[in-house]
């Protein structure tokens, strides 16, 4: 023991917190430390990482300023302090066993697509991870998807069932090697092996053999389920039309679109464009689906039954060794596709996945390492040169959203968000973080509600959370709000336009006045209309006051008439003209003598036909008076057909519209625009620029408002604004007028961000409340 | 009509329009009170009261619906209707040819299921506060078997069965007062359903619960049981039936068959080894000959009913709260 070193030392104690488990954090830390001649220890708790280090005053200067600049490129450090502490007698540098008794706060990291280090063991046949398909290391590898408890240790992983062979083992304790604590290390010899298995689940084949013939039943048209990192995957060869249209019958999908499995970024710029921000966002370690503008060479490779009268193909590149194996083998797009049954969360037990998709697929690709929880592809779009999240789910779950400074932010207890009924997810918030649960789906679905109460567990469980609130849609027959009404009879309601609107100012930090456009599809408002074209002031402070919306027209049918654009049309043009609207060449076209018939008996006695003011479903019925939609089969279909067309369209040309006040809310009447649209079709002007006039004018019809308005800071939400189109126009147009322009970017601007926007808006009033704050004003 | 006062008017009201439709000894007393001849038996009561626009649709009336309505409910028990009081609530301006026909198929009603019409009263009030004529009946039932019918019998492995195609009552109703139009016959289902009933309890089939599915339809009903009695109910799509015109009225106004009112079907549980004895009895009955397995008790701990499409899609079933609101965003 050398005394000296004691002597003329300090002794530093660090404590980090934020994204610094399972990154390589701490052999890094423990590098650093050698690097600085420091001696001490490094330790993983619930808070993050604790550190001591003991020497010199200027190396323990040197090593905090690494610490910041040099650290993992997957770790986030969100707080750091520092204090000093007696020295002690102490040569080397030691990391310490995570100690797991008190309450984890630190993140769980998301899966991350394999590295490039990883990447060319793999292909390297001197390695001893050849042709490996579970190799992994703190840079990459699966997280979130095999992660049942914290602190983050493998003992806490579904490869607890898979004890590290020799080799495996001291990789893991070894400081200096990448797989330092690795969680899901494995190779070969210890590791989870493939399988291959018949419709029945018999086994066919397994390890490279599996791979080699499941590659080949896709080469001969065969529909493949893979297991992917966050479940199960439907892989079909994407320029063989008949394999498509079979996986279309047997998963009864029409016509929405199927996403692509690319090799790599060069065979994706063969068949789309790619911009600078997409190929960022195809070859990001969160391997999302990007959705891009198709090229008509696309055709050579992709069926037209992947996306049937879509410009868009939704693409990815490979996001598990799995994928770059098997894909490296056949250099071909594939179809891709959650291996669910429709409207159900994607499967992700091998039994649950033979059992379901039984009928679908015709070989299983299996494997024995459990997936914790079901994580569906994640989707992105480049929107106004920002990337904007459309399913949040693998590669982004569960990493917090971190709120603005409130002054209720600590006092108050933790709050659970239920979030809306279809595209769910739930939200537990503590202190400023709000984790957002995966996509979850539609809550009326058996699986998808169990799965909405395990990712509600494992959010408690894994924060140790014990929510002092619960907060609600409004919506009484949503399925989220009658569960909120069990779990606690006092849970509080946030109305549905208002949860769009502050989750996008959550997301952006920002707290202060601000003027919120919501639109969407449709949510409850209190006077029993149907909104969702909704203009929402907020004071920065305890009010929240609907400014403006549109005007309001029947839907004949209710729910029903959603699936019949022509509907929508009708209760427009009946909005409009009454009776007289029958007399009228689209009614007469589009519905039967019997279906007219009791379509007025309908609108006259107001059977199933609630108004409504909603911005989705003006855009379905446009979509019908352009003659794009007769009939849609799946979700969004009518308002992307009239989104495509106005792509086609460079036309400036926008229709007139009227803005009526009564108190002190004011109307956008829609009107004078459907009379325009349909008069320039009579006089021959084509489909795209009458839906590009469209668009057009529906942003003059948000900036008018948003001058009268007088708000420079502006939030766009609501599913609407995945229109590309209209959200670019929207958000020009209003910049020019000088308004700040928030879209959404890290959660969904559809109902996926409503959890997020409830606990904001209840941490807002909550803070609201607390007397004497100056609400702060700040934006990123 | 005019208003009544007790006296002349209503006299005559009872002796030419009501008691000629039924005649039996207890009415024909007269007395404001009936004695029944019930001894040592277990007895069911139940009430209902019947208020409906229009008063005649497409295959029944108010008067139809104000008996088998409570019939139904009594044999919902495994009781044997036996008596039945009846109110009428009858609105200034009624036309004594309405009132006619409604105690006409009243009577006839009252005959097809074996109850005695034994007391009642009438009553009158001013134009404009009544729908022309409601009706209230309630009904005494005997029991004559040893089981425990009700939604606490209910047993995991249960087949639920249910007695014919969903959803005419309500459409044909709506079509009637809406003056809906829609391809092919809408009628009513209305019917009494004690007689199938008694015959699978005479067949000594251990029937656990019987549920008529009135307002709110099959759905409600199961959602119902399912909760009271802590079960957890399985039911195939594919397998309830309902007949082409209901689904296109269904379809046309947004609405959900399973949510739609039935007048004259049931659900039974019973158990599985007896399901196929079961089916075999309700065959013989014109009202229940097209009764069939729709599902059956899981062992899952949730009370909750879960709806299987044929493709395997599970859709969990849930009471409507107020109109049928759209979600969809
Ligand atoms: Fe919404
Ligand atoms: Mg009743
Ligand atoms: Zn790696
Ligand atoms: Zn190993």
């Amino acid at each position: 023991m050398n005394s000296n070193t004691a002597m003329t030392s300090e002794r530093w104690h660090i404590a980090i917190g934020g994204l610094v488990q399972g990154v390589g954090f701490r052999p890094f830390v423990y590098r650093l430390a050698k690097t600085c001649n420091l001696s001490g220890w490094v330790l993983n708790d619930s808070h993050g990482v604790q550190i001591e280090v003991q020497g010199d005053r200027q190396q323990l200067r040197n090593f905090l300023h690494k610490l910041r600049k040099d650290k993992p490129p997957l770790a986030r450090i969100s707080s750091l302090t520092t204090e000093s502490r007696p020295p002690c007698p102490e040569t080397n540098f030691r990391i310490l066993n995570s100690d797991g008794d008190t309450p984890p706060s630190a993140t769980i990291l998301p899966d991350l697509a394999p590295c490039p280090d990883c990447l060319r063991e793999m292909f390297a046949p001197d390695n001893r991870r050849f042709r490996y398909p579970f190799t992994s290391c703190t840079q990459c590898g699966p997280r979130f998807s095999i992660a049942e408890r914290l602190p983050y240790d493998r003992a806490n992983t579904t490869m607890r069932d898979f004890p590290l062979c020799e080799s495996c083992r001291i990789e893991y304790e070894d400081p200096q090697n990448r797989r330092f604590h690795a969680e899901p290390n494995a190779c070969p010899t210890c590791g989870p092996q493939l399988q291959l298995c018949d419709a029945n689940g018999r086994g066919v084949a397994v390890r490279e053999d599996a791979l080699k013939q499941a590659r080949q039943a896709i080469e001969a048209g065969q529909i493949v389920a893979l297991k992917s990192i966050g479940g199960f995957q439907l892989l079909v060869d994407a320029s063989n039309s008949d394999a498509v249209l079979r996986l279309r019958a047997r998963k009864r999908r029409p016509l929405k679109p199927f996403a692509l499995l690319y090799p790599d970024v060069e065979s994706v710029e063969q068949d789309c464009s790619v911009s600078d921000l997409e190929k960022g966002l195809l070859e990001a370690q969160e391997r999302p689906i990007v959705l891009l503008a198709a090229r008509g060479q696309a055709r050579r490779h992709v069926a037209a039954a992947v996306a049937p009268d879509n410009p868009n193909l939704g693409v990815m590149l490979p996001s598990s060794p799995l994928h770059h194996l098997l894909i490296a083998g056949l250099q071909r797009p594939l179809v891709a596709t959650s291996g669910n049954l429709s409207g159900e969360p994607i499967c992700y037990d091998n039994g649950g996945a033979i059992e379901r998709l039984g009928a679908i697929a015709d070989l299983f690709l299996l494997h024995d390492r459990s997936i914790a929880r079901p994580l569906d592809d994640s989707v992105v779009r480049e929107m106004d040169g920002s990337p904007v999240v459309l399913r949040r789910a693998r590669g982004y779950a569960p990493l917090p959203v971190e709120l603005p400074v409130l002054p209720d932010t600590f006092s108050a207890g933790d709050l659970l968000a239920v979030g809306a009924d279809l595209k769910n997810t739930a939200a537990i918030s503590r202190g400023r973080a709000v984790y957002v649960t995966q996509h979850i789906g539609d809550l009326q679905n058996r699986v998808a509600r169990e799965v909405f109460e395990q990712a509600v567990d494992d959010l408690a469980g894994f924060y140790r959370s014990e929510p002092a609130a619960v907060i609600a849609d409004l919506h009484p027959a949503y399925v989220s709000s009658r569960w909120a009404r069990q779990r606690d009879p006092q849970y509080l309601g946030a109305q549905h336009h208002v949860a769009h609107f502050f989750s996008c100012m959550a997301e952006h930090g920002y707290r202060g006045r601000a003027l919120g456009i919501c639109w969407d599809g449709t949510g409850w408002g209190a006077d029993g209309i149907v909104r969702g074209g909704e203009f929402l002031c907020w004071d920065g402070r305890e009010q929240v006051q609907r400014i403006a919306g549109l005007r309001t027209f029947p839907l004949p049918g209710g729910e029903g008439a959603i699936r019949e654009p022509r509907r929508q049309a009708a209760g427009l043009l009946y909005a409009v003209m009454g009776e007289r609207a029958f007399a009228g060449k689209f009614l007469l076209e589009q519905f039967s003598a019997g279906e007219r018939h009791n379509l007025a008996r309908m609108f006259e006695r107001k059977i199933n036909s609630p108004l409504c003011s909603s911005a989705g479903r003006l855009f379905d019925g446009v979509a019908a008076l352009l003659g794009l939609a007769n009939a849609v089969t799946f979700e969004g279909q009518a308002a992307m057909a009239v989104e495509f067309a106005a792509q086609q369209s460079a036309t400036t040309r926008s229709y007139p519209f009227a803005i009526n006040q009564h108190d002190s809310c004011r109307t956008l009447d829609w009107e004078p625009l459907v009379a325009a649209l349909l008069q320039d079709g009579e006089q021959g002007v084509s489909v795209p620029d009458r839906a590009r006039a469209f668009h057009n004018t529906l942003a003059q019809m948000m900036c008018a408002m948003a001058v009268r308005a007088g708000e420079e800071n502006i939030f766009l939400s609501g599913g609407v604004f995945q229109n590309r189109v209209l959200t670019e126009s929207a958000a020009t147009l209003l910049r020019q007028e000088g308004f700040r322009v928030h879209c959404h970017c890290v959660v969904p601007p559809n109902d996926g961000g409503i959890a997020l926007g409830q606990i904001y808006y209840a941490r807002c009033m909550a803070a609201a409340r607390t007397p004497a704050e100056e609400g702060s004003r700040q934006c990123v | 009509l005019g208003h009544g006062s007790g006296g002349e008017l209503t006299q005559r009201l009872l002796r030419d329009y009501i008691y000629p439709h039924f005649d039996n000894p207890w009415i024909a007393q007269g007395h404001d009170s009936a004695t029944l001849p019930l001894t040592n038996e277990q007895l069911v009561f139940s009430t209902d009261s019947f208020v409906i626009t229009p008063l005649f649709f497409p295959g029944g009336d108010i008067g139809e619906l104000a008996i088998y309505g409570t019939v139904n409910d009594l044999a919902m028990s495994g009781a044997r209707p036996r008596y039945l009081s009846c109110s009428l609530i009858l609105e200034e301006g009624l036309s004594m040819q309405t009132l006619a026909r409604v105690m006409s198929s009243m009577g006839k009603a009252a005959a097809a299921s074996g109850v005695q019409l034994v007391t009642g009263d009438t009553k009158v009030v001013e134009k404009g506060k009544g729908d022309g004529l409601y009706i209230n009946t309630a009904g005494i039932g005997s029991v004559e078997h040893g089981l425990s019918i009700g939604a606490h019998s209910i047993l995991p492995g249960d087949l639920i069965l249910i007695s014919g195609d969903i959803g005419r009552h309500g459409m044909a109703v709506m079509a009637k007062r809406e003056s809906l139009e829609f391809e092919g016959p809408l009628l009513s289902d209305c019917a009494p359903l004690h007689e199938p009933i008694l015959a699978l309890l005479d067949a000594e089939i251990s029937v656990h619960c019987l549920r008529d599915l009135t307002r709110g339809g099959l759905a409600t009903a199961l959602v119902e049981l399912a909760e009271t009695g802590s079960q957890q109910f399985y039911v195939r799509e594919d397998d309830i039936a309902i007949c082409e015109p209901v689904l296109g009225a269904c379809e046309m106004l947004g609405l959900d068959p399973l949510y739609v009112a039935n007048e004259g079907r049931f659900v039974a549980f019973v158990p599985a080894q007896q399901a196929e004895r079961a089916l075999a009895v309700l065959a013989q009955f014109s009202v229940t000959a097209n009764s069939r397995v729709i599902g059956a008790v899981a062992d899952g701990r949730t009370p909750q009913v879960i709806l299987q499409n044929s493709l395997g899609c599970e859709r969990l079933l849930d009471r409507l709260a107020g109109e049928q609101l759209p979600r969809i965003c």
